[in-house]
């Protein structure tokens, strides 16, 4: 005798309702976590800028952003403007850091949109920064950072992050002794052009005691990821060359 | 009376040893290959499974019987993905550092091949609490042999453990390294993971060797 979970009108049922269920317990529990997750969301944005102006809790090798109920004070007190680079104007915008990286760089892909370019100005230990977000591609998915630099485009402070990178090789990115390799080094090449700086395998320079040479130690078995650094500092950097060579 | 009877007690610690999911059934080979170059990211996996398979087999279990044959693939597979999504959305927002640190993982628990085979084999035929002492002690056997493997991997691999630098610094040269020693890139990469869990079958069936099969 056929059973009666075996009948196909059950079958499709059972799916229907099955699928009716899992989605709206899903599309529930989502929409009302929503404004949660989007604060943590802007709270780690400023934390991220934060870090890059070397405002953190950084203890021993690991990276520490400022605790959470002390990011807003410390958000005011450091980041003194916040600006928006579009085309050939700056404006000041406190909403700046708002501003999704991403969609921006997808509207820029249409000629006739000049994307808008948010960048903090900092004050830290006496001298001005600029933090400028960037974001590209990894070997899974989205890599992005948050890079200080000095009128000279030298970088001052750096904090990368990523969707999805392989734990322990790619997603290394994120860890000090990476991070902490790109301070000091210089995005401007010797004659004053935009070089970037190179994740290098091979690299001579293991210790990163050469500041010049435009160029950090790799991470072992994080090639694409590597990579993927080095295009998203050349592309997303390179677009506020002019506003640093107008600086002087 | 004890907590548990002595045929669920066997539940939970079968898959640790004799029947343990990895070694013997070699299921969930392709995250135990992956995630296991630290052992921090292997330990977030073992107790993420360790939730997932628990919920997942008692949730299996209480539908089996209005559950088509016809399909169930299928249900089972949206209750993992479901279950995996709602953790992921109340670690976003209760939990944001420890979502971000689960990420990559989300993914590969869905894949895991334990889950599905644990579905499959034993919640579709037994009562909710003794799957759920299945799932659990499944989970637990998977995370012990990804806890090994990703200790040897990062101790020899990168000469940390938790990331911190157990074997001196290979930069500055001091302690193990003033002695010439040297990490070994090798382990980082996935097939050595293979080899590790090799070594670890072999292991334990030099040591049983009821579990050596008659050719």
């Amino acid at each position: 005798m056929e059973k009666r979970t075996d009948k196909n009108s059950y079958t499709l049922l059972f799916a229907v309702g099955m699928v009716a269920v899992v989605g709206s317990v899903l599309a529930f529990s989502a929409s009302s976590l929503k404004d949660k997750i989007a604060e943590n969301k802007r709270i780690e944005t400023q934390q991220n800028i934060l870090y890059a102006l070397g405002v953190n809790e950084n203890d021993g090798s690991s990276a520490v952003f400022v605790s959470k109920n002390k990011v807003a004070t410390f958000f005011d007190q450091y980041v003194t403007k916040q600006l928006v680079l579009q085309g050939d104007q700056v404006v000041e915008d406190d909403q700046a850091y708002l501003i999704d990286v991403k969609a921006e760089k997808e509207r820029s892909k249409s000629p006739d949109y000049s994307r808008k370019l948010p960048l903090f100005v900092g004050e830290k230990d006496g001298k001005t920064l600029y933090v400028a977000p960037i974001r590209g591609k990894g070997l899974w998915d989205a890599i992005w950072g948050f890079v200080a630099l000095d009128e000279n485009m030298v970088v001052q402070g750096a904090y990368f992050d990523h969707k999805g990178e392989t734990p322990g090789l790619g997603a290394n990115i994120k860890e000090r002794y990476f991070m902490d390799d790109f301070i000091g080094e210089h995005l401007l090449d010797a004659n004053g052009a935009f070089k970037g700086i190179q994740v290098a395998k091979g690299n001579a320079d293991p210790k990163n005691i050469d500041k010049m040479d435009n160029q950090v130690d790799a991470i072992a078995g994080a090639t694409i990821t590597g990579d993927g650094v080095t295009a998203m500092i050349k592309a997303d950097l390179s677009l506020y060359t002019s506003f640093f060579k107008a600086l002087k | 009376m004890a907590l548990l009877s002595k045929k669920d007690t066997k539940l939970i610690t079968d898959p640790l040893a004799d029947n343990n999911p990895i070694t013997i059934q070699v299921l969930g080979i392709c995250s135990a290959l992956a995630i296991t170059a630290q052992l921090k990211a292997s330990i977030v996996m073992a107790i993420s499974v360790i939730f997932v398979l628990g919920i997942g087999n008692v949730v299996i279990s209480l539908i089996r019987n209005i559950m088509p044959s016809k399909i169930r693939i299928i249900v089972q597979l949206t209750v993992v993905a479901a279950l995996v999504i709602l953790v992921d959305l109340v670690l976003k927002a209760y939990a944001y550092e420890l979502s971000k640190e689960l990420s990559v993982f989300v993914g590969l628990i869905i894949t895991n091949c334990i889950i599905m085979g644990r579905f499959e084999a034993f919640a579709l035929g037994n009562g909710p609490w003794r799957s759920f002492l299945d799932g659990i002690g499944n989970a637990l056997g998977y995370g012990l042999i990804l806890i090994l493997v990703g200790f040897f991997r990062e101790l020899l691999g990168s000469g940390t453990l938790l990331g911190f630098r157990v074997l001196g610094d290979p930069i500055e040269k001091t302690g193990l390294y003033a002695l010439g020693y040297e990490n070994n890139g090798f382990m980082l990469l996935s097939p050595m993971a293979l080899i590790v869990v090799g070594l670890i079958i072999w292991i334990q069936r030099s040591r049983n060797t009821s579990l050596i099969e008659d050719n």
